[in-house]
């Protein structure tokens, strides 16, 4: 028996220094994975070549590269970025190396098994918390921190505090995981969680799919992490080690009950995260595009989310519908299911499997005075091209019952 | 003499320094025209090194991306000061040697104010009055004194926190 009960951050830390750390104690720890993608590498490769003179990387083993956010390249820029990267990654006998459309890291880094629960993974990027879908200790970094990472197999964490969302009940038809995630991003800030981890309990019944969206969307509220207890049917074969479970007694700094059975849809409005509302309370907003995918929900149950609520329909005159699957796995099932077929029936259109306009680089960036229902993270003024144009967030429910209508809809109306 | 910029809560990073402005967009050379493209855009314009950005709580929030705060460095920007800053900007910064104070200090500065900045004290003089800066826990000052944490480890060979190897 441990001596203190501990959060599951703690517990990974813990086990990864070889003695029990706690809340607020500095640790140096080994990182079992390292994720970069195309829009940072190059900076990572430039820090590791002329600052850390570092020729080869620690364990190329313990490194995915990923081709996500821009791909295919847009640019002469981009197109010579990807050159170096794919070049660097040989160079350094990086086997794990997901080139244009495998789609968005981190779905496919869970896809692969390329995390596991009980792991510290570091990426390149905010939303890596997704990892802790799995059990895993997922946080993101900058360029210079993942160059340091790949240098020295090493890096500094501060043992965070754990914020526990306690969930009861189940949601009702319409509403979903995403759901949760923006009810929790108007209810604590956009620093509600900083420096800390969010734990879900009493989620043993979710999806895979569910659970990376929970995770990913912790980022949003400033957290280190989102962990979900690595529990129930959907964990049955994830080989979760004995040490980690949770313990009854570990200290978190907040509690927040949640119950599902009185959850609605809820809507990120411009032009922040937290600026959220239930949808009812959003009135009828006309929209012009509506896109569905990102490492938030463009997942296989939210593309049957969609096509359930499409199926035999058409979405309105003037609207776009945009459709990324986030994996090429994602992909080859929606169209082996037909969820894709009933998706272009309905009038979508098709981009690669990966980031897609989210960052407002490219492949469906909106313009001035445009309006666009995003199934993203992020809806900050600029986030998705022209800084006047208007992006709000939800589920994938909400996005196709938004397009069937034009404006913004309420899935659970239907 | 350094100026001051102020800036309110919750400056995200597509304000910093929108996603389509990154250097792997366009290239590393033209990161100093972008700081707050859109947002602020005299900024990049009329920025000086030496000058100081105050600002309200969660600074930086959002995406990894260390461009943002290279941009601001790129320029010369000495300091920031805000109650808090998002983690990752956080670690960016003191990644990049971007000297990074944690206190609200908006109330007794105005928009492009001149004042002079002591970061060894470290302090601020506004308007003849000494405005003493909370000093950072000794690893992350010496870890700043000597540039950032990729150049301590390059001069130490270990991290900061690292018992000597």
């Amino acid at each position: 028996m441990p001596d203190q009960a501990l959060t599951l951050s703690e517990q990974i830390l813990s086990h990864a220094v070889g003695h029990p750390v706690h809340a607020g104690d500095l640790v140096i720890v080994e990182v079992d994975r390292c994720m970069s993608h195309d829009s940072l590498t190059p900076e990572v490769i430039d820090s590791l070549r002329n600052e850390l003179k570092a020729e080869r990387v620690y364990d190329p083993d313990r490194i995915a590269v990923f081709i996500d956010h821009v791909a295919p390249a847009a640019s002469v820029a981009t197109a010579d970025a990807q050159v170096l990267v794919r070049q660097w990654a040989r160079e350094q006998g990086i086997r794990q190396f997901y080139d244009v459309g495998y789609g968005v890291c981190h779905v496919v880094m869970i896809e692969e098994g390329l995390v596991a629960p009980g792991q510290i993974a570091m990426g390149t990027d905010s939303h890596a918390n997704a990892y802790g879908a799995v059990g895993a200790f997922g946080t993101g970094v900058g360029s210079r921190d993942m160059a340091l990472t790949m240098a020295t197999g090493r890096n500094w964490l501060r043992v965070p505090e754990t914020i526990r969302v306690q969930v009861q009940g189940r949601f009702r038809p319409g509403v979903g995981p995403k759901d949760v995630s923006l009810y929790l991003c108007g209810l604590l800030g956009l620093d509600g969680a900083s420096y800390q981890t969010v734990e879900f309990h009493g989620l043993d019944w979710l999806d895979l799919d569910g659970r990376e969206t929970l995770c990913s969307m912790t980022t949003e509220l400033g957290a280190k992490a989102g962990i979900i207890p690595p529990t129930g049917p959907a964990a049955a074969d994830w080989g979760v080690p004995d040490w980690l479970a949770l313990q009854e007694g570990a200290v978190y700094s907040r509690t927040i009950v949640l119950d599902l059975d009185a959850l609605t849809p809820q809507v990120s409005m411009p032009y922040a995260t937290d600026n959220v509302a239930a949808i009812a309370q959003v009135g009828d907003v006309p929209v012009d595009m509506v896109f569905i995918g990102t490492c938030t929900n463009g997942r296989l149950s939210d593309l049957q989310a969609a096509a359930r609520i499409l199926a035999g329909r058409h979405v309105a005159p003037n609207v776009r519908l945009l459709v990324i699957p986030a994996s090429h796995r994602i992909l080859s099932e929606a169209t082996a299911d037909g969820t894709l077929a009933t998706l272009l029936a309905a009038g979508a259109t098709l981009g690669t499997p990966g980031c897609g306009p989210c960052i407002g680089r490219h492949m469906g960036v909106i313009g001035a005075g445009e309006t666009c229902l995003s199934t993203g993270n992020r809806n900050f003024r600029g986030r998705m091209g022209s800084p006047n144009g208007r992006v709000y967030l939800a589920s994938a429910e909400t996005a196709a019952a938004t397009a069937l209508a034009g404006f913004i809809s309420d899935p659970s109306r239907l | 003499m350094a100026t001051i910029w102020l800036f309110g809560d919750d400056i995200d990073t597509d304000q910093i320094v929108p996603g389509r402005y990154a250097p792997y967009m366009n290239s590393e050379a033209e990161l100093g025209k972008y700081p707050f493209i859109e947002a602020r855009p005299e900024f990049a314009r009329e920025v000086q090194p030496g000058d100081v950005i105050v600002a309200g709580k969660n600074f930086g929030c959002g995406s990894s991306r260390e461009y943002a705060p290279r941009a601001l460095s790129v320029v010369g920007v000495a300091a920031i000061i805000a109650p808090s800053f998002a983690r990752i900007f956080f670690r960016n910064s003191l990644n990049l040697g971007l000297r990074l104070f944690e206190t609200d200090i908006r109330e007794r500065v105005s928009d492009r104010q001149a004042v002079e900045l002591d970061l060894a004290r470290p302090g601020l003089l506004v308007a003849g009055e000494w405005l003493e800066l909370p000093k950072p826990p000794v690893w992350l000052r010496e870890a700043w004194a000597e540039g950032g944490i990729i150049q301590y480890y390059l001069n130490h060979g270990h991290l900061p926190l690292e018992e000597g190897a």
